[in-house]
């Protein structure tokens, strides 16, 4: 029912895989990534970087992005308005690797 | 088309991306792309082919300079913003990205020879082909109301000159005056839009006009966020907004815009002061003319990738495409763009397309301190496109001031950053 895992597993290797993809094509594991992530650039901002209202995520500690995401989705965190009902939607391994993307996003 | 013919026509097009047209020729493109259409659902899979593969040859078919949102466009009826405010322009796109912007319209598409005709006559050649269309109105589904009726009485249900109208309109308004909203049956674009108008003409006339009433007459029984909105009506407007739904004779039938009066299916007249009708919709003409959409009028897609049925290498997204559950949104537009940009990268690449996820945040501002939403997440389960169990939904009811504060400021925050993920910064 949840969206595949099987392309966003091996994405410690992601970067290197880009190298040997043809013609600037991003491979498959990191192009299912940016599927992925593509959600979260609506509120967020394109790779994270709102400046607005809406908290920035890109450049982010992986590690209190992934506490957060879990949190969310939990239901344990008071006063949330969205997030719970966004976050529900992902699996915990899906949170863990959107975690890892955003925290690896450059800072504008 | 050679690329060197397409150069010469851009620069007769004085298209603004003729500088960045010289990298792409010198290396070689990887492939054409050709979007259609540089709104929310459009201008966003033009910048992310591009973030996917700087090597494709992108060209944004898109004939004006700014593009002014449905989203939002609510709040400058209500006065909480200006028209400059919803405007969005492609400097970002052609700059920083790389994608050439041609301003022209799309006339026809023979998706056998795999071309597109825009005004003047050229024709673009494409590999692959992603329309963004939007909707255009079915002028005469609705008796009496055509293109000149919307003069009249206008719809403003797609942002710019109309919205504008409807605004003059309002201001000239006499206090004690009713605005009466006409609301369609589904489908159409934006499904909460016409309940969040009448809170921002309320808004307005609470601020201005305090005798004046709003009326809704509705083609529906139920809405988007309806108990929501039916709360906030009543905690912050009072009696001001009346709905009138199809059982208890809301329907409209007969459109007078002359006498700005309205009838309904059981003869029941109602004269207004101002009235705004959201008119039948349809996919956006081109979408019909390259033999896109089914009877209804919108385009049917292949769930996982947004590529048409009907023809190859043509994909179709936004308020055009048939993508239920998921609602017809900006936000979903946007969403639908960008996957629909990784499956066409990895199409052109001899790869499957990757497995697709789209969310949908939709907030509605019922006063400039009241905000509420709708959120859900979509995968593909079985071949067909389903809300992820377990996620999404509205905001909760009876919801304190302070949590209605924060949707409405994040609807705000929303909006920032959904224009800057779609056009840029500019």
């Amino acid at each position: 029912m949840r969206p595949g895992l099987s392309g966003t597993r091996a994405l410690a290797g992601a970067a290197l895989l880009m190298l040997g993809a043809p013609s600037g094509t991003l491979a498959e594991d990191a192009l299912q990534l940016e599927v992925l992530a593509a959600s979260c650039a609506n509120c967020h901002g394109t790779d994270g970087n709102s400046s607005g209202a809406i908290p920035r995520i890109g450049g982010r500690p992986q590690a209190a992005l992934a506490r957060q995401l879990r949190a969310f989705k939990a239901g344990t965190v008071e006063g949330i308005t969205v997030m719970t009902r966004i976050a529900k939607g992902y699996s915990d391994e899906q949170l863990d690797t959107l975690a890892r993307h955003f925290a690896e996003r450059p800072r504008p | 088309m050679h690329r060197i013919d397409r150069r010469t026509m851009l620069a007769r097009l004085g298209a603004s991306g003729a500088l960045a047209l010289a990298p792409s020729i010198a290396r070689g493109a990887a492939g054409r792309g050709v979007v259609v259409g540089g709104g929310v659902g459009g201008a966003p899979p033009a910048k992310y082919l591009k973030r996917f593969d700087p090597a494709l040859d992108v060209t944004l078919v898109e004939p004006a300079a700014r593009f002014y949102t449905c989203p939002f466009s609510n709040l400058v009826l209500g006065g909480l913003r200006d028209m400059a405010s919803i405007g969005h322009g492609y400097d970002e796109l052609v700059s920083r990205y790389g994608v050439t912007h041609v301003r022209v319209s799309a006339e026809a598409i023979d998706t056998a020879a795999k071309t597109v005709t825009v005004s003047g006559g050229e024709k673009l050649e494409y590999d692959r082909l992603l329309l963004s269309p939007g909707i255009d109105i079915k002028w005469g589904a609705l008796a009496g109301y055509d293109m000149a009726a919307a003069e009249k009485a206008p719809h403003a249900w797609k942002a710019g000159a109309q919205t504008e109208l409807l605004r003059r309109q309002l201001e000239a308004m006499e206090d004690g005056g009713v605005f009466v909203l006409v609301a369609p049956e589904n489908p159409f674009r934006c499904p909460p839009g016409p309940y969040e108008r009448a809170c921002m003409v309320a808004h307005y006339f609470k601020t201005h006009k305090t005798r004046s009433k709003v009326l809704i007459l509705d083609a529906k029984d139920r809405f988007s966020k309806q108990p929501l909105f039916m709360q906030g009506w009543q905690q912050v407007y009072g009696d001001m907004i009346e709905w009138v739904p199809i059982s208890k004779d809301g329907k409209v039938v007969r459109v007078d815009a002359n006498a700005r009066e309205v009838e309904t299916e059981f003869g029941t007249r109602h004269k207004a002061a101002v009235l705004n009708v959201v008119p039948p919709q349809k996919a956006g003409n081109i979408a019909a003319a390259a033999g896109l959409v089914d009877e209804a009028g919108w385009a049917p897609v292949e769930p996982r990738t947004f590529e048409s049925t009907l023809a190859p290498d043509v994909y179709v997204v936004g308020d055009a495409s048939i993508a239920a559950p998921m609602p017809k949104s900006g936000f979903c537009a946007n969403s639908q763009g960008k996957v629909a940009a990784a499956a066409i990268v990895a199409s052109l690449a001899g790869r499957e397309a990757p497995q697709p996820s789209w969310a949908n945040t939709c907030y509605s501002t019922i006063a400039p301190d009241y905000g509420i939403s709708v959120a859900g997440v979509y995968a593909i389960a079985e071949g067909k496109i389903v809300q992820v169990p377990g996620s999404g939904g509205v905001s909760p009811m009876d919801a304190s001031a302070e949590f209605r504060k924060l949707e409405a400021e994040y609807a705000v925050g929303w909006y920032e950053s959904i224009a800057s993920d779609t056009w840029g910064t500019a």
